[in-house]
């Protein structure tokens, strides 16, 4: 029970991660999946950053106190955190391109649902056999 | 300036991508690409021969911090073996991709279209070369997110283009997502981002559940990516609605490199005796790339879009290489790495050669090809040859690495997948001869439009359909450095 109520964060990462997964999935809506991935990613940055935490550990600032004493300083692991900087500048960068094509889909098909677009381009997709079929077109 | 080359081919393309972007005039960015990737194409030529000559890993430290504390780049003989790969597919499609870009793209986008072409062509070869766990998913996602921006600029000729991309950015994201979830947990296991030094470290506790969870998340993350049967439905819209020159490095590229990590990390990092599942993950990739493979093909033969058809040939083919990677032996990983290198020279000729006919016909379809061999001869027949190659037609590249498949899975006593990967094969012969009827048998109907060609339009295609002969008939070389890659991860001299 210990363990279980010690690892909560982790509890919390899945289902963040779960949520984030399930709207991706089951959402027809373009926004609302890009929100969906959104969640599912930042799920991943809480992941990273939890297993940085060193319990009673402060920054980690190398100051001239410590190097003077000789002391070691407990500190979190610094690691993680810059390696989710990094993630989350891709995670921007994934999110801009993701609106910026719903945008773009909605200004040419008028609709951002993934039932109405599948409708669409397979209508599309039949005229275009059509005029295959009959090379006087 | 020598010991540099690792990193300048990586950084030449990553830091010509916002010069290219910067620049105006028709050619000036498509120059500065060209430059680019063939300086790029130069310099992993130079590394497989340096690799070669030194017969261990090449090693770079960036920044001059000595692994594990920093971020090295590895030319072992499996990276110097696929580095050449992109980035001379990369130099080819560049030099078709002048005409195609300005028969498909609006002037005002090219210098930002060739910016985006540098950049996924940076990210592919950085994947190749990077020993950093991490690392692999930033290059990952550098040349993830400008693929989707070069899908989405098809849009201009085809809006399907736009859903396409946004498909793709979706599956992709989570993919590549799944994969840092898998790198996460290693690293929480063993502390450290270093291939080499996780590999030592992960030995110690592969008997945790966490270990296994990692790796499958890793492992469900790439296949994600390299589009194995089932997780391939975002390819073939991708390929099929981005411009013709996009689909060319794509088709030809992108999905090599994901098979290449998948190797890296799952011998490489894992190890073959992982935990005593090689079995259990063997048996499964080897499944899902057998139905992939009549997955693909059957949908290939009901297909009248030769882009469409092709891309999902593409399916099929990955398949193969799944193949070779579940048959978890030497021969079985050095017949992927032939497969890998062959196919993406059969792939990049025949979207090449479909994309020359493209720029002058808009879609590319059974329709619009009748008697077009009669008239532009010679871009038809560089697409026979690729699809006799895909076959795996004798004298081809496609024959040495179907010979390869099946001495790795006779190997292990697999009858049933050896014969079941023949009659794949074979089936392959249903679409070609579908393209023949078409392009030969038929004639061209009176008022179809003329097609032209000319030197231009099909050399680039030839030099790869070149490559795939000359790969055919003196495979020597290519098989000795497939099984020096293959040493890399498995049976080594320990």
């Amino acid at each position: 029970m210990t363990s279980l109520a010690g690892q909560w964060n982790y509890f919390l990462v899945i289902a963040l991660m779960m949520i984030g997964f399930y709207a991706v999935i089951a959402r027809g809506n373009m926004v609302k999946k890009m929100v969906g991935l959104t969640i599912f990613q930042t799920s991943v940055f809480m992941l990273y950053i939890s297993m940085g935490k060193v319990t009673n550990g402060t920054a980690p600032i190398l100051t001239g106190a410590d190097i003077a004493d000789g002391a070691q300083t407990l500190y979190a692991n610094p690691l993680p955190h810059v390696l989710i900087l990094t993630a989350i500048v891709v995670g921007v960068a994934t999110t801009a391109v993701g609106y910026a094509l719903i945008i773009r889909v909605y200004e040419s098909y008028g609709t951002i649902e993934d039932d109405d677009l599948i409708k669409m381009i397979e209508a599309e997709e039949e005229d275009e056999d059509k005029i295959g079929e009959a090379p006087s077109a | 300036m020598m010991q540099h080359l690792p990193v300048l081919q990586v950084l030449l393309p990553l830091l010509g991508a916002p010069c290219a972007a910067l620049l105006r005039g028709r050619d000036m960015a498509w120059g500065l690409a060209l430059l680019l990737t063939g300086a790029a194409f130069l310099i992993s030529a130079v590394l497989f021969g340096l690799q070669y000559n030194a017969g261990e890993a090449l090693i770079y430290d960036l920044g001059g911090w000595p692994a594990p504390l920093g971020i090295v780049y590895v030319i072992d003989a499996a990276s110097a073996l696929v580095l050449p790969v992109v980035s001379g597919i990369a130099f080819v499609a560049t030099i078709a991709a002048r005409r195609l870009v300005e028969a498909e793209i609006d002037a005002r986008d090219h210098a930002l279209f060739y910016a985006a072409w540098l950049l996924t062509i940076a990210g592919m070869l950085g994947q190749v070369t990077t020993g950093d766990a991490f690392n692999i998913f930033v290059f990952l996602e550098i040349s993830s997110l400008s693929a989707y921006a070069l899908v989405a600029m098809g849009a201009g000729r085809d809006r399907r283009a736009l859903p396409a991309a946004f498909n793709y950015l979706i599956l992709g994201t989570v993919g590549a997502t799944f994969y840092v979830i898998g790198i996460g947990l290693l690293y929480m296991l063993t502390g450290t981002l270093n291939l080499t030094d996780l590999a030592e470290r992960l030995a110690e506790v592969e008997s945790t559940r966490a270990s296994f969870t990692a790796l499958a998340f890793i492992a469900l993350g790439l296949f994600l990516k390299m589009a194995l049967f089932p997780l391939h439905f975002w390819l073939v819209p991708a390929y099929a609605h981005a411009p013709s020159a996009v689909s060319a490095l794509m088709a030809a590229t992108a999905t090599k490199v994901s098979v290449y990590v998948l190797i890296r990390l799952m011998f490489g990092v894992f190890g073959v005796e992982f935990n005593g599942l090689a079995d259990a993950i063997g048996l499964l990739i080897l499944t899902l790339g057998i139905t992939g493979a009549f997955a693909g093909t059957l949908a290939a033969i009901l297909e009248t879009d030769l882009k469409k058809l092709f891309a999902q040939s593409s399916i099929a083919q990955l398949g193969y290489m799944a193949i070779g990677i579940g048959a978890m032996s030497m021969t079985g990983l050095a017949a992927a790495f032939i497969h890998l290198f062959n196919h993406a020279l059969m792939k990049g000729a025949l979207f090449l050669a479909i994309g020359a006919i493209a720029a002058q016909a808009g879609r590319v379809s059974m329709q619009s090809i009748e008697g077009a061999g009669r008239q532009i001869p010679v871009t038809m027949t560089a697409i026979l040859v690729g699809g006799l190659a895909l076959i795996g037609v004798p004298l081809t590249a496609g024959f040495i690495s179907k010979v390869y498949l099946v001495r790795a899975l006779l190997e292990q006593n697999f009858w049933l997948l050896a014969g079941l990967t023949f009659i794949s094969s074979a089936l392959a012969l249903a679409y070609v001869w579908k393209i023949i009827e078409a392009a030969w048998l038929k004639e061209r109907p009176e008022n179809a439009p003329a097609l032209i060609e000319t030197p231009v339009h099909y050399v680039p295609a030839w030099l790869m359909v070149f490559a795939t002969i000359g790969f055919g008939i003196f495979a020597g070389p290519l098989v000795d450095a497939a099984y020096a890659a293959a040493a890399v991860f498995i049976g080594g001299p320990s």
